[in-house]
Parts: C-alpha cells; structure tokens; sequence
C-alpha cells in the first residue's frame, strides 16, 4: 500500500535474551492518520513507536518509515529522524540552552537553514503552543507545562511528517496536562501523522482515528475510537478499560 | 472551621538578618559552642600573629649580605637571599646576556593566557592566534634565527619553563582527554579498549617514571640519527599523563548526562559528533569544571618533576641557585617561601577563574 507512511510487518523485539517486548507486530498507518496507544506499563507501547525512528532497534521483521526500511544505516536513519518529531515523557529539552536556542539547534545545523530565518520560524512554532514570550528563558525556569509545550514545538521546527508522542502528560501536574493536550488537539488539524502514547482517553476520543491497545508485546485490539470505547472486544480490554475510566 | 479565606499581606521580618552587625552575631556568636570556638580562634591569632610577623617582615634582612642574615637567624627571615639570588631562581640557567628573551616570551604566554580566558574572545581564529604565539615563545626561546644565538634547551629554565610547560600539557591534554573519555563511552570494542589500556597504564605508574621513560627509555626506541629534543619527550610526557587523569574527570561528567538527551538530540537528527558538541559536551564538561581545574592546578605544580631529568624550571632553578654557593645554602627555607609565594599566586589565580567559569556555566540553571 503505498499510502501507509509507517509500515510495521511481522516485527518481533527483545531486550536481552529472554525479555520478548514486541511480538509479531503488524501495523499500518496511513499517512495524516492519528493513532492513540495504551496499555498497562511494560505492554511495549513505547518501544513500538520507538522503533518508528529506530531509538530501539528490532531484531526481526520490517519496519519502514516514509519508505525507508529501518536498519544499520546510519545515514538513512539520520534522514527519517528529520521526517520523524518526537516529545517525551520527561520533555528532554537541552537545558544549558535557552527556549529560542533548543528550537533553532536542529534547524540550523541538520538543515543547514540561515540563523535569522531559523530563529523567525522557531518564533513561529513558539507562538503556536503560546509561549513565545518565554523564548529567551532557560527550560528549567519554566513549568512542566509550559517545557512540554516547547518540546513540541522544537520538533515541529523540522516540519515533520510524522510526530511521535511518548507519554506526554504522564509528568505533569494536572493543571498542566489541559495546556498540552490542548496545543496536540490543534496539531491533530495540521495533518501530521501522529501516534501517541498516552491514557488520556478523553483525547483519544477527540483526536484519534484509532485506538490500538496492548499488552505483553502484542497488539490486542485496534478499532476507531468510538467503537473501541463502547464495544471493545477482547475481556483483557474491557478490564484495562475498566480500571481507567471506572473513576 | 469553615471561615472564609483571608489572604495575608507580606511583611517585614522582625529581626534584622542581613548586614554586618546580624551576620557577626549569628556566624560568630551564635550559642555557647560558637562563641567558644571564636574566642580559640582569636587566641591564636593574637599569640602567634606578632612573631610571625616579626620574623617575616620586621626583624628580617633584606640586604643581600650573608653574614647580616647569618646573624639574624631564628631571629628574622633572611629575604637577602631573594636579593641576591632572585635572577637565578626565576630565569635558571638561561644566558645572562639573552635573558629578554626568556621575560618577553613568558610576558607573551601569559598575555595570550589571560586574553584566552575572556569570554568573548573564544573564537576559532584563537587557536591560531595559540600557534602562533606558541611558535614565537619556542623560536624567542631557542634562537637560531634572525640573529638571536642558540640557546639549547637545557639551558631553559625558571618560572618560564614552567610556565611554558604547564600551559602546553594543559592545552593539549584537555582536547586529548574528551577524546579519550569519549572513547571509553565508545559502542566499539576495539576503540573502548584502546582507551581503557591507555587510562589504566597512565594511571597506574607515578609521573616521575614517565617522565624517566620519555627521557631515557624513550631514545632507544628510535631509529639512530633521529633524536627529539628532550624538553619535547618530557612534554609528551606531561601531556600523556595528565590527559589519562583528566579523561576520568571528563568521563564523570559524561555519565551524569541523562539518556534523555543523546535520545531527544537523536530524534532531531544530530550525528552523533554534532550532539556530543552541542548538547552532550557542554553539559558534562560544565559539571566538571571543579574537578578538571583541580587537574590544571597539580599539573601546574607538577611540572617541578622534571628537574629529576635535568630541566631545570622553577624548583629546580631555585636548587640550583642555592646548592651551588656554600654562603647561601642555608637560607632554603626563604628560597622555599619565595617560590611558594609564586607557585600560590598563579594557583590562587587558577581557582579564582574556576570559580568565574563556574558561575558562567550555570546560568541556565538560576530560575
């Protein structure tokens, strides 16, 4: 299918010798589809879109992204991860660098763009996610927040095709996890392909196009959300579903 | 329980807690075992100060007469002995006639030292301004050309030699010690051992053996006809010794820097050169400016191994100068103070600096 940007077949991973993380993965995501991952910790979910821009490597199977296949090839990788935005759990800004400075950094020596258009296309993706009177600051001066918010829009500074979320809100404090998920709603109209791992549900609801669920390494169900919320199939997500939206 | 809540206004505190009044009565004062511990302190002081002083400055000689000083001992610090011996001690065995050289090469070096600690000055077009000056310093020094006479360099020595060789190990095992550092963090086998042996070899033999084996050991291995001169060997020597110390330093640095930031540099696409330059380097190395200036301080310090292979720089100069003249030697301990004096002056000045870097390194951590 030449749509699919991401292309996972058959993808098995193991930490070590015996911890088995994926098992026989197989997923395709079409391009500007939004896809929410969950699951109970340790299920794989953030190592499987880890190895989208290959942060983990998998031992079997094929993984393309945008029509490069992962492997040893340090080249072609560094090529993906300018097409691929990552935001983390724990933010990950560069903190001896300022706000204006984390967003210029890749801009200018990856793609070798001129200082002043960097720092002017950097102002813009701040005045998106609405902190661009922030930009002389330091990350460590800002809030959790606001420092999620200027991860993403570091990424976004390299007009990725894909941008993938790994557990963005779990770190925040709950009147934080609003001003986040609301900048990811407005990117989800951008038509940017994007997974997301996450148990905000109310923003799967929202966003997705589908909602995978995992768990022990294995794709268990995957459904648009509202039939995976009102009808889920298998017991296991009906249990997991249970427990996170039963309070 | 259920009153409404009351916003309270900011007010002054009620005792004062700066200031110097405050600060003497809290620091100095402050409890019965505080007080007595400053009462000891000033005792000492007040007993020991007047005849340090005394013996220091005001029943000392100052005229360079050894019998003056032979009779004031135990009674006064005989600093004739500076007067008399202060050109030796400092410039060594250099020609008399040619001793402006050693001073202006020196004044050279040092310059460039101070220019090279100022911010903004840290352009690339400095290391070429370093081999530039580093080129005069050695062609001032050794002479040969343009007229000047041939000085060999054994006949270096002083507060220049050791200048000159604290500054070169330090700038060139610096770079050498990310590198190695580096390396031992390497995915590579082949590359982490290699620097593993260097480390642990380095480390587990004292400098003065080093320094033994660049000086002796060193020429044997080299095809006859080839011979490097021996204040090169030595330099190596320093260099290679220092730079395995400092790679731990550094290294200690590097495991301080979270995943998490080799990870988020790596989904932006940086090669792994570009992010150890820009996100992974500049981090660890600000977290180690103690540590690797304590490392500049000994090395400086060490340098007064050398004399063991007859260089013979300020320690040595200092020996020199007062093992030779019978009527002298007995004045080494103001000899002794006099190179302390110096050695601490550019010490102090190292640590002074360390702590200015340090402040400016950790900006972005102020909220």
């Amino acid at each position: 299918m030449a749509d699919n940007i991401i292309s996972f077949e058959k993808v098995n991973k193991w930490y070590g010798n015996n911890f088995h993380v994926l098992r026989d993965i197989d997923l395709q995501v079409a391009r500007g589809e939004r896809i929410v991952i969950c699951g109970p910790s340790g299920s794989g979910k953030s190592t499987l879109i880890r190895c989208v821009n290959r942060l983990e490597e998998h031992q079997e199977g094929k993984i393309t992204v945008d029509g490069t296949e992962m492997t040893d090839d340090v080249k072609a990788i560094e090529a993906v991860r300018k097409e691929v935005g990552m935001v983390f759990q724990q933010f990950n800004l560069f903190p001896h660098l300022t706000v204006l400075e984390n967003l210029t950094l890749a801009p200018t020596w990856v793609g070798k763009m001129p200082k002043a258009e960097a720092e002017e296309k950097a102002m813009q993706q701040l005045k998106r996610v609405r902190i661009s009177e922030q930009a002389q600051k330091f990350p460590l001066q800002l809030s959790g927040g606001q420092q999620q918010r200027v991860a993403i829009a570091r990424a976004l500074c390299l007009t990725p095709k894909i941008m993938l979320f790994d557990e963005p809100t779990s770190a925040l404090d709950p009147e934080m996890i609003k001003e986040v998920l609301d900048v990811m709603v407005e990117l989800a109209g951008l038509g940017i392909t994007m997974l997301c791992v996450t148990h905000e549900m109310g923003f799967a609801k929202a966003v997705a196009n589908r909602v995978i669920f995992m768990d022990q390494g294995q794709i268990i169900e995957q459904n648009n959300p509202h039939e995976f919320f009102s009808n889920p199939k298998s017991d296991r997500t009906k249990d997991f579903l249970s427990k996170i939206l039963g309070h | 329980m259920s009153a409404v809540f009351q916003p309270i206004a900011a007010r002054e505190a009620p005792i004062k807690m700066e200031g110097f009044v405050p600060w003497i009565k809290h620091n100095l004062f402050g409890g019965w075992r505080n007080t007595v511990a400053t009462l000891l302190g000033l005792a000492v002081i007040v007993h020991w100060l007047p005849p340090l002083a005394n013996w220091l400055l005001f029943k000392a000689v100052f005229v360079p007469d050894s019998d003056v000083c032979q009779s004031a001992r135990e009674i006064g610090a005989c600093w004739g002995v500076i007067t008399e011996k202060h050109r030796l001690i400092i410039l060594g065995r250099y020609p008399l006639a040619e001793q402006w050289r050693p001073e202006i090469a020196t004044l050279l070096l040092m310059g460039l030292l101070i220019f090279s600690c100022i911010r903004k000055f840290w352009k690339p077009w400095l290391a070429l301004l370093w081999l530039v000056v580093v080129a005069l310093v050695f062609v001032l020094m050794g002479g040969g050309v343009a007229g000047l006479t041939r000085v060999s360099t054994d006949q270096w020595g002083g507060l220049p030699l050791t200048i000159m060789l604290a500054t070169l190990s330090i700038v060139f095992a610096f770079p050498i010690a990310v590198v190695v550092a580096l390396g031992r963090r390497s995915k590579l086998p082949a590359i982490r051992t290699v620097c593993v042996i260097y480390v642990e070899l380095i480390r587990g033999v004292p400098l003065i053996s080093v320094l033994f084996m660049a000086s002796f050991m060193f020429p044997l291995f080299m095809p006859p006809g080839v011979s490097i001169d021996v204040l090169l060997r030595v330099l190596v020597g320093i260099t290679l010794f220092s730079a395995a110390y400092m790679a731990e330093i550094v290294r200690g640095g590097l495991q301080a820097i979270p995943k998490g930031q080799t990870e988020a540099a790596a989904t932006l696409g940086l090669s792994y050169w570009q992010t150890q330059r820009k996100i992974v380097l500049p981090q660890a190395l600000a977290l180690v400016v103690p540590g690797i200036m304590n490392n500049f301080i000994s090395i400086f310090k060490d340098t007064s191994l050398v004399t063991i292979v007859s260089l013979y720089e300020l320690t040595g100069a200092m020996g020199l100068a007062l093992n030779s003249d019978a009527n002298w030697r007995p004045f080494k301990l103001e000899a002794y103070l006099f190179i302390a004096a110096i050695y601490f002056a550019f010490c102090f000045s190292m640590s002074r600096y360390s702590l200015w870097i340090e402040k400016q390194v950790n900006r972005s951590k102020v909220r």
